[in-house]
């Protein structure tokens, strides 16, 4: 084996999966503490997670969600941007989703209503992530301040709109009225019926596949095409990006704008695909969770994928886990993603001196 | 007609063999947390109320977005978990789904209405509620002026609110009502600190009673009121004993009987489908008198006890800020 592989398996394999079970472990005292047996909990989690269709069609489901927001913040961390936005960003989404759903359904036919919402949601995302990127671009205020105040303002707007013009007088519930029943994406197990196979119904839907190919769009783009090399030379080193004439304030826009879009569309997987409407906060932390989705997946499309599938068999075995134990609350879902950002994010390199020196003597005895 | 009389003959006979069933309540709590002091906490103390009456376990669940509501609510129904109750309005859309599913089980949802054979939809008459203590405020109030907090901007807190000032208005017409919501996100339910600015600058205003609807926020409120040596007005639950002595009173909502009752009423086979609205006259609302602030309202009940029969027998009409989406009246 050579040094280069071995390195290159030592950053993406073996520290996170030591870090992962370093978490776990942790997270098996914890739940010692509180006198619940750990391998009991893991059981319920892993079974709830993967032990059936229902299971993993919740599973794909929540882990459609996380791919979106993991590529948001990858994308925008390669031009060497922080996009905390993601929360509000998927939730502006939303509102370009639903005023396609219900404005243009009266007049045009489904099949043309959806695609048009897909991309209304993505170019709300865009535009609500464009004026941080902008702000940071030209008006050098910090990304970070900014796209965490967007999502205050996003949820204000929200809250606004839902309570004053999207209500439904005399419903109690802040929610849109319901799309017109053609206006949503093919259920799983509507999609797999129509290839003859049964799946147990959940909220799974077709934009699993939608993720599936932004993440192959987005590894594309930032590894094949001029765009994405030069996204990546700003993020490596903004100054040497100007002598290669790249104007980096433009990329940071470019940037901010496609992270947007992709946090936009986990909007299409919630109300296209499960709400059928407008609801508050359908946004529910998944463009903070995001976050750690990109740095567990080292801001590559697969690690996404991988990392996602992960919170999501973390959220419907946690679930699982509070249903079927009772003492146990659904805050240990928290705590264990916690955990994982912690040892995945702020402890990243903790065994790294260790296993790198274990890896050289065996990659110089193999030599 | 033969038909349906049987129909009619076997749903009479029905109670009885329900009577000797055992049932498996359970609950499926709304967003936020069990421990609100405030709408889960009700429900749950109902809940315990039962359990020790009953020595049943009660099944619950703190579902955290909306699509494990309807996924908890399914699993319920499938352990055969039956009454399931189902808490806060938010989960009507995911009831209404499930309720087709499991036409044998039966369900209750609290403050929304789900229209299916097999739900019970218990709703609350806030307005009268908190007409009630806007007149007790405005008869405390030596200011002319009160104040309202609310939690989370939506209308369910506007129904609250326009009923506080209908009744502060009925009292005196002249009365000013300062109305400040805590935030427009789900944290709202949760700021005590922002509360408490939020009431310290309507007493700044010139309020001298205040009326909380805004869950865990309105601890901060009642706070400031004592801090101020003002009144404040608790909801939900009876929350006088949170401060004696400057809680004028609180607007209750009896949460905890909705869910009481549900599995009391499976037990004894008298469960019934259908709207239940439970207004003062069902005792489902009210303002509380206790030992904590008997004192204090002691020169209003006379005034109150006439407001209250007026209400009830639909001599004073309230204005639901729901059917209009506005508070015109």
């Amino acid at each position: 084996m050579k040094a280069s592989t071995a390195e290159r398996w030592l950053s993406l394999f073996i520290l996170p999966s030591l870090n992962l079970l370093t978490a776990f472990f942790f997270t098996a005292l914890i739940l010692l503490i509180t006198n619940v047996n750990p391998i009991e909990a893991a059981h319920y989690m892993i079974q709830g997670a993967f032990g059936s269709q229902e299971g993993w069609g919740y599973t794909l489901y929540y882990t459609t969600n996380f791919i979106f927001t993991g590529l948001a913040v990858a994308i925008a961390f390669h031009a060497g941007l922080f996009n905390i936005g993601g929360e509000g960003q998927a939730y502006i989404g939303g509102l370009g989703v639903t005023l396609v759903a219900l404005g243009l359904s009266p007049y045009l036919p489904a099949l043309i209503v959806i695609p048009l919402s897909i991309i209304a949601g993505a170019l709300f995302g865009a535009a609500w992530a464009a004026i941080p990127g902008y702000l940071q671009a030209y008006r050098d205020s910090h990304i970070v301040i900014t796209t965490i105040m967007f999502n205050f303002i996003a949820a204000s707007l929200m809250v606004y709109l839902l309570v004053n013009v999207f209500a439904v007088p005399g419903e109690m519930t802040p929610a849109s009225r319901s799309f017109p029943d053609d206006i949503k994406l093919w259920q799983w197990h509507e999609f797999m019926g129509f290839f003859g196979v049964d799946f147990d119904s959940s909220p799974l839907n077709i934009s699993l596949l939608l993720a599936l190919l932004c993440c192959y769009g987005v590894w594309f783009l930032l590894w094949k095409t001029r765009w994405g090399y030069e996204i990546r030379t700003v993020g490596a080193n903004p100054d040497a990006a100007i002598y290669a004439g790249i104007n980096p304030r433009k990329i940071w826009v470019l940037a901010m704008l496609l992270g947007g879009a992709l946090a936009g569309l986990v909007s299409v997987n919630e109300l296209l695909g499960v709400q059928h409407r407008l609801v508050l906060g359908f946004n529910a932390g998944y463009g903070f969770a995001g976050i750690a989705v990109a740095l567990m997946g080292r801001n590559h499309p697969i690690g996404i994928i991988l990392a996602a599938l992960l919170f999501g068999a973390l959220y419907q075995g946690g679930a699982e886990l509070a249903f079927e134990m009772p003492n146990v609350t659904r805050d240990m879902v928290i705590v264990i993603q916690g955990l994982i950002i912690l040892f995945s994010g702020a402890m990243e390199f903790m065994y790294q001196p260790l296993v790198r020196r274990l890896l050289w003597r065996w990659v110089r005895a193999g030599a | 007609m033969k038909r349906r009389l049987l129909g009619l003959a076997i749903s009479l006979l029905l109670p009885t063999w329900a009577y000797s069933a055992e049932i498996s309540p359970a609950i499926v709590y709304d967003l936020g947390t069990k421990f609100d002091k405030s709408f889960n906490e009700g429900v749950s103390n109902g809940a315990k109320r039962f359990t020790e009456d009953t020595k049943v376990e009660v099944r619950e669940f703190e579902p955290s977005n909306d699509s494990q509501i309807e996924q908890a609510i399914r699993k319920m129904a499938k352990r055969g978990s039956d009454p399931i109750v189902s808490v806060g309005f938010s989960q009507a859309n995911a009831l209404g789904v499930v309720a087709k599913e499991f036409p044998d089980t039966s369900f209750t949802i609290i403050d929304s209405v789900v229209d299916q054979p097999n739900v019970r939809s218990v709703t609350f008459r806030e307005e009268q509620g908190s007409f009630l203590v806007g007149a007790l405020a405005a008869l405390a109030s030596k200011t002319g002026k009160i104040g309202f907090v609310g939690g989370q901007d939506i209308a369910l807190i506007r129904k609250f609110a326009c009923g506080y000032e209908q009744g502060a208005k009925y009292v005196n017409k002249d009365i000013e009502v300062f109305q400040n919501m805590t935030g427009s996100t789900g944290a709202a339910w949760n700021n005590p600190t922002k509360g408490g600015e939020l009431a310290k600058s309507q007493f700044d205003r010139g309020a001298d009673v205040v009326f909380a609807a805004a869950g865990g926020t309105g601890i901060g409120v009642y706070q400031a009121a004592k801090d101020n040596g003002k009144y404040a007005i608790g909801v939900d639950s009876n929350q006088n004993h949170l401060h004696p002595g400057t809680m004028l009173s609180s607007m209750i909502k009896r949460v905890d009987n909705a869910a009481y009752d549900t599995f009391k009423a499976k037990m004894d086979g008298t469960w019934t489908s259908g709207i239940v609205s439970l207004g003062l006259a069902e005792k489902g609302v009210g303002w509380a008198v206790d030992e904590h602030n008997e004192k204090i309202v002691e020169p209003f009940k006379e005034k109150m006890a006439a407001i209250e029969a007026d209400i009830i027998a639909d001599k004073i009409k309230i204005h639901d800020y729901m059917k209009t989406n506005s508070c015109e009246y």
